[in-house]
């Protein structure tokens, strides 16, 4: 009963959402006020029907209720409560409820805090999410319905797939899914400002923060499938240009374009038609992905079950989406204008270098991303492009990007004296060139590569610190005037200092993992032992032991420095009793300067194993180093500028 | 500076930005892609010596053997076989008889994998592995209708 009650409170969401997708348009065009009106009570009711059917779904999961298709491929009565919940998202269809879950949840958020806003505005941006949501109902309705029925049901469920078997399935899909489809948001502020013309410096300032919301959810998620990958798929590895990683760092590139093009845009007028563009490609590129991951065109770990269908439905929302908002654009943005001048050195021109080199970075990963689909689907022979192609290519591009985030912020508007900037920078560039060869030379060995990379971090570490010392130089006053100066500086300018502090970590963390870790597979007896930069694992042996719904076999690693126990390591080899299918748990010592890691390989003649044993230098630089990102977000958002702004009438 | 010539500076810069990734994108391209080849392929001499390329099938039941960190293997497509040498740890759903993608050099006949990749679900067989198994089959069936007809 209850999953035919979720079904059809999809079809009433459908019946809503194409309401909210027309009357208020009509309304706006019209200028209606009695349509205009219902764009809000329709976006509560819409939150309410799907959250209502996201319940059904949740209550078939936990009730074992294996009469449901998805519930009986995607769950089992021996399956722990948290993944019985985490389940719903564990395939396709559910992964796609979950999307328009979180698509309603912006959407009452807009309807909620956009007050303030003129009512033609929120209109036409309500509608805009509604028709978003019509496409993606109609995509689960038809093809994908995730309370479809199975005859004759079954006693128990194939199980969730042992791989998604983690806390981190819990919340790395939600964040990710909240950061994709915050790109909506943007989006909608940008087909209804074409629509309305009314692109002007508010219409920036109303949509900064939404955007770096969905940034900073993008972010984090970004960080926690990163982390994941690295610990759960046992070998160690962080990013690996796959696909469906690709298909979610195109959008945050374009997300972080945006976040700064809009910057120009609210402070000086200038880029709208640019800001307008980027906040369309964002949310295609989000769209792409849900395309690329969903239809099962590319072979990675995430792509679900293929069915042709799919695939040529989203391709055809796609194509509706991006082109009816690219017409759209091309004939309204000859209205917009251009903006502001500026000369050739100004912090627009940083910023404007900023874009081109994210769009190109975007451009990079399609490329890599697409070309062995195409190559595929020509009939020229299957490739594939692996992390050498990329890696060859970001190098290169990584190195004026974070160049600009150093002089970018001491830059000034209109105009900058190219002399002024480097005397400001000199001490700067200085600490850098001589921390760099430092930390090289304290951990063993200068190469060029680490180098670059070094010479990066530190840059914008010296960067930031030398802005902050310009903003907050007592001029002789002492330490009372350094704290009344801090406290003057606005919080989205400390925030963008500390998501560029996250920036630099983050390279540091990068360069030194790639740079100075240490890998060895290693066959070992009971007993033996084996030593990586000076720490001796010995291998103890191995126990069996038995999970929820697993047995284990549990190895013993004894790590030691110096004589003195580090730590304790119990590698595991999971068998899933279900599926049966095996499972490496990697056992891993975190720490500030680097982890120890060690993964159980297999059983070899008379006892041995073969045993991977990793040392990573800073490896949580790379995903702390995304959380001060994040964070620098969430303090940008804060601003009193935008907090004054909701809940008061304008 | 006029506000032509700046407009001028501006546009060059960006045309040499993107001018310079494509150089190295397509240079990156050049070297980096990596081809898939059939066993069948391999035995006739279609595969490069001394790159970097792909190859799928199914390993070959009783064909795995251990020595300390290495392993060894054939690789088939039902038609032909490649032995494979790897050394380091297999994937959990590496198993006899089931498909199996490996990245590699050819060396001496012997296929050295640096990457030995298996998907996470016991069912799912790479597209790789699934192509070379459905070429096979068919050069079998025209092999078998040429012997048909030639009696």
């Amino acid at each position: 009963m209850i999953p035919e009650i979720g079904h059809f409170l999809l079809w009433l969401a459908m019946g809503v959402s194409l309401a909210l997708g027309v009357v208020p348009m009509w309304g706006a065009a019209r200028g209606r006020n009695d349509f205009m009106v219902l764009a809000r009570p329709l976006s509560y009711g819409l939150f309410v029907l799907i959250s209502l059917a996201s319940v059904c779904l949740m209550f078939s999961f936990v009730t074992n209720d294996f009469s449901v298709l998805y519930v009986a491929s995607n769950s089992n009565t021996h399956l722990p409560l948290l993944y019985q919940i985490a389940g719903f998202w564990g395939g396709h269809e559910g992964s796609l409820l979950l999307w328009v879950q979180m698509l309603v949840v912006w959407m009452i958020a807009v309807a909620l805090f956009s007050r303030h806003l003129p009512i033609e505005v929120l209109s036409r941006i309500l509608a805009v999410m509604g028709l978003v949501t019509v496409g993606f109902l109609l995509f689960m309705l038809l093809t994908s319905n995730p309370f479809d029925r199975l005859f004759p049901t079954p006693l128990d469920g194939r199980d969730l797939n042992p791989l998604l078997q983690d806390p981190g399935m819990a919340f790395h899909p939600p964040t990710l899914y909240m950061g994709y489809v915050g790109f909506c948001v943007a989006f909608s502020f940008a087909i209804a400002a074409l629509i309305g013309g009314n692109l002007d410096a508010t219409w920036a300032r109303w949509t900064r923060p939404w955007t770096t919301v969905a940034w900073m959810f993008l972010t984090v998620g970004i960080a926690m499938g990163s982390w994941w990958a690295y610990y759960e798929l046992g070998w160690g590895g962080w990013w690996f240009w796959d696909p469906v990683e690709n298909a979610s760092l195109m959008p945050w590139f374009l997300g972080t374009a945006l976040i700064h093009s809009l910057a120009v845009t609210e402070k000086r007028g200038s880029f709208k038609n640019w800001t307008v563009l980027l906040a369309i490609l964002a949310f295609s590129f989000s769209l792409l992905g849900t395309f690329l991951v969903r239809s099962g065109v590319l072979s990675s770990v995430h792509a679900f079950a293929t069915d042709p269908r799919r695939g040529l439905f989203i391709l055809a929302f796609l194509t509706i989406v991006i082109g009816a908002s690219f017409t759209l654009f091309a004939w309204r943005a000859p209205k917009v204008g251009l903006g502001a001048r500026f000369a050739l050195f100004s912090k627009e021109t940083a910023l404007l270098s900023n874009n081109v080199l994210f769009m190109v970075a975007t451009a990079v990963v399609l490329l890599g991303t697409l070309y062995p689909l195409l190559l595929d689907a020509l009939g020229m022979g299957k490739i594939s492009v692996g992390p050498p192609y990329f890696d060859a290519v970001f190098l290169p591009l990584m190195v004026p990007t974070i160049f600009l985030m150093g002089v970018g912020p001491l830059a000034r508007w209109k105009e900058t004296s190219v002399p002024d900037l480097a005397s400001r920078l000199k001490w700067a560039a200085g600490v850098t060139v001589v921390c760099a060869v430092l930390t090289g030379w304290l951990a063993g060995s200068i190469k060029l590569l680490s180098t670059v990379g070094l010479l990066m971090a530190y840059w914008i570490f010296s960067a930031v610190a030398t802005d902050l010392w310009e903003r907050v130089r007592p001029d002789g006053k002492g330490f009372a005037e350094i704290r009344r100066k801090a406290g003057l500086m606005p919080r989205a300018l400390v925030g963008m200092m500390v998501a560029h502090i996250g920036v630099a970590m983050f390279c540091l963390g990068v360069t030194m993992v790639n740079t100075y870790q240490m890998e060895r597979d290693v066959k070992m007896n009971v007993g033996d032992n084996t030593t990586v930069n000076g720490y001796v694992f010995t291998f103890k042996g191995v126990q069996d032991a038995k999970g929820p719904n697993y047995d284990a076999t549990v190895g013993g690693v004894d790590v030691t420095r110096n004589g003195k126990l580090v730590v304790e390591l119990k590698p595991e080899k999971r068998v899933y009793r279900i599926q049966q299918n095996p499972m490496t748990e990697a056992a891993i010592a975190p720490g500030l300067t680097g982890d120890l890691y060690v993964s159980l390989g297999e059983e070899v003649e008379g006892g041995a194993w073969i045993i991977r044993v990793y040392v990573k230098p800073f490896i949580m630089w790379v995903w702390g180093g995304c959380l001060v990102m994040a964070f620098g977000g969430f303090l940008a958002v804060t601003d009193r500028r935008y907090r004054r702004k909701t809940g008061v009438a304008v | 500076m006029k506000t032509r010539n700046k407009r001028l500076a501006i546009a060059g810069g960006v045309v040499l930005v993107i001018a310079a990734a494509a150089a190295l994108i397509l240079n990156a391209f050049q070297s980096n892609l990596v081809f898939f080849f059939s066993p069948t392929q391999i035995e006739s001499k279609e595969a490069p010596v001394n790159r970097t390329f792909r190859l799928g099938g199914l390993v070959v039941a009783g064909s795995v053997k251990r020595t300390g960190v290495a392993v060894d293997f054939m690789v088939t497509d039902t038609a032909k076989s490649v032995p494979v040498h790897f050394e380091g740890i297999l994937p959990d759903l590496f198993k006899e008889g089931k498909g199996v993608v490996a990245q590699g050099k050819l060396q001496d006949g012997v296929f050295v994998a640096k990457e030995v990749l298996a998907k996470h679900d016991e069912n799912y067989m790479p597209p790789e592995a699934a192509e070379a198994l459905k070429n096979a089959a068919i050069s079998n069936q025209k092999t078998a209708a040429s012997v048909v007809t030639s009696k």
